[in-house]
């Protein structure tokens, strides 16, 4: 980990006198975070990880038989599938589209509207991106006027689906990954601008000088320069779709086949009382995400000149 | 031909189908959310049964789904204002409380020395990865039965239902590694004789923090705050956790989903109700972006 061995440099390095003030200056300054996060995360998350083991109210341990209650029910095996296809399909297109619009916009002069535009969403909450999507996804039977643009696009091309689009298995699955990239390309946009910016001025002239321009210049030059930050913005993209609620939970509630991991756990914790199984779902996201971080930090470490 | 030349020449022609590309997908990117705007202005019968685009063709518009959605009665019993408000009360000290204790733990850690602080930190660097899903149930169940080893309450039962408590304490409990380690990359990187300097005439660490520290710190204190304040605002798992449904509790959030939930059919005032629920946080991202920006780098950058 390159920030933490980057802290132990910057930690005092001669240890001064410990006076009786500033053991209580100490406790006065961390004292407050530290009761909070051992009591407000630290236990809950060995909580979790016991009644994982646990029966549905927790009385007894059961061993794995949580996780092989989601490794055998179809709609558990389904949850985690999707997921799966979240954190793969979402961080790759995001990150693609990111680098698409960090070069397009990249040192033009007054580009203050359509950078805000294309940066928007990512101050949208899913909820509300649902609801917009949820509009261009509107259904209409056939013969009807469309009210939704999937709908209108879709009849000009001369399909007409009698179904509405949210309940199609497989594709719905990709409508509400949609709504994901339309959020994360953005943070991928300002990731990537930052890096593509710090790619030094005498590295591009010089591959300029030897005929690096256009695609040369983006695939030789740019993308490799580039290549950690890349990486950070996919894992971290990869991380947040692992665990994709919000716009899952709005849209569709899990139903046709779109049901992911978190919503499952969200319904197992508070609507079926199954603790234990949904202790389970929540350490297979912790798996999930750490997985994401753990592979970010390997392949991070080797690149020269990333911070 | 020298290549800075070949090079301004092809950038030359090449500037005018950049901006048309430019132009192209920001437009296309802002459909939704036109689409969002533009139903929610549309008369309710007209926005239910036809597209949005054909605004070019019946340029009708009014304001009465913005009415419907904050009338109380009219499209709920409450209307949305006072969910707008709850989410206000959640945001603000959401926002400050994590800041506050994340500044002085990082402080501490940065500036007193003390054994073990450099595991401490790195059991914070670690937590900030945790997906807060591991959380929700022991901390549904703490606010709902107390916290008791084997039959010894350490921590009494609390009847908070219908107080933004619960809400305030998780979002700080989930912000708090975040806001401390973000905070101390840049505390732990001041100048050592400032801070010295100001030892040395006698000031504490108090003193250092609200004198010294905090001031200097203020950049990266807002990018924190410009980043918690979109995130809590526009949260939903922790609100439906802790915030039942009670509407003296209930943020906005959590009642645009509830509502479409309920009436997804009512295209105009749920498109209305929509672009009441986005309005601000896309106001704060307007205004800061830059700020906002350099919090998502920063947090970014974590191992």
């Amino acid at each position: 980990m390159g920030a933490v061995v980057s802290m132990k440099a910057v930690m005092p390095r001669e240890r001064q006198r410990r006076t009786p003030g500033a053991r209580l200056a100490l406790a006065i300054l961390l004292g407050p975070a530290a009761v909070l996060l051992v009591i407000g995360l630290v236990v809950p998350v060995l909580q979790t990880a016991d009644g994982s083991i646990r029966n549905a109210d927790g009385t007894a341990w059961v061993g794995l038989q949580n996780f092989g209650w989601v490794l055998t029910t179809v709609a558990a095996r389904q949850a985690l599938l999707n997921t799966l296809l979240w954190a793969i399909v979402v961080p790759l297109v995001a990150t693609a589209l990111g680098l698409a619009l960090a070069l397009l916009l990249d040192g033009k002069r007054r580009q203050a509207l359509p950078r805000l535009l294309l940066l928007l969403p990512v101050s949208i909450s899913s909820v509300g991106a649902a609801v917009a999507w949820g509009l261009v996804y509107e259904h209409r039977a056939a013969g009807q006027a469309q009210v939704g643009l999937l709908g209108e696009v879709m009849s000009w091309l001369g399909i007409t689906d009698p179904r509405a689009w949210l309940l199609a298995q497989p594709w719905n699955t990709a409508l509400l990954m949609v709504v994901m990239i339309w959020i994360q390309s953005g943070a991928a946009t300002i990731l990537l601008t930052v890096a593509i910016r710090a790619i030094p001025a005498d590295v591009l002239e010089a591959a300029a000088i030897d005929g690096a321009v256009g695609w040369r210049r983006f695939a030789d030059v740019i993308v490799p320069m580039i290549r950690g930050s890349l990486i950070v913005t996919a894992t971290i993209i990869a991380a947040v779709s692992v665990k994709v609620f919000d716009i899952v939970r709005t849209m569709t509630d899990g139903n046709y086949g779109t049901q992911v991991v978190a919503n499952e756990m969200f319904t197992q914790a508070f609507a079926a009382s199954q603790a234990g199984r949904s202790s389970a779902l929540a350490m297979i996201l912790l798996v999930g995400v750490g997985a994401m971080i753990v592979f970010n930090v390997r392949h991070v470490r080797d690149q020269p000149g990333q911070k | 031909m020298s290549g800075p030349v070949a090079l301004a020449a092809r950038r030359r022609l090449s500037r005018p189908v950049v901006t048309v590309c430019i132009v192209v997908v920001s437009v296309a990117w802002s459909i939704p959310t036109m689409g969002l705007l533009v139903t929610s202005l549309r008369p309710r019968t007209l926005a239910q049964s036809s597209g949005w685009w054909t605004i070019l063709a019946d340029p009708r518009l009014t304001l009465d789904n913005y009415r419907a959605a904050l009338t109380p009665g009219s499209m709920t019993p409450d209307g949305a204002l006072p969910y707008l408000l709850n989410s206000v009360a959640i945001t603000v000290p959401a926002v400050v409380l994590p800041l506050a204790l994340g500044c002085m733990a990082a402080y501490a850690l940065a500036w007193i020395p003390f054994r073990g602080s450099t595991a401490v930190l790195l059991v914070v660097v670690g937590l900030q990865v945790v997906p807060l899903q591991m959380a929700l149930l022991p901390l549904a169940r703490l606010f709902g039965q107390g916290w008791s080893i084997g039959a010894v309450p350490i921590l009494p039962s609390m009847d908070l239902g219908g107080s933004y408590l619960p809400l305030w304490a998780a979002h700080t409990v989930f912000a708090l590694p975040l806001a401390i380690y973000l905070l101390h990359g840049f505390i732990s990187i001041m100048p050592r004789d400032v801070l010295q300097a100001a030892r040395i005439d006698g000031a504490g660490h108090l003193r250092i923090l609200t004198g010294i520290v905090i001031p200097m710190c203020l950049p990266a204190m807002g990018a924190f705050a410009v980043l918690q304040f979109i995130w809590v605002w526009n949260d939903l798992l922790v609100a439906l956790t802790f915030a039942g449904t009670s509407p003296r509790v209930v943020p906005i959030t959590a009642y645009l989903a509830s509502v479409k939930a309920t009436s997804a059919g009512d295209l105009g005032r749920i498109a209305a109700l929509g672009c009441i629920a986005i309005l601000i946080p896309v106001l704060v991202f307007a205004i800061w972006q830059r700020t906002f920006a350099r919090a998502l780098v920063a947090g970014s950058v974590k191992g």
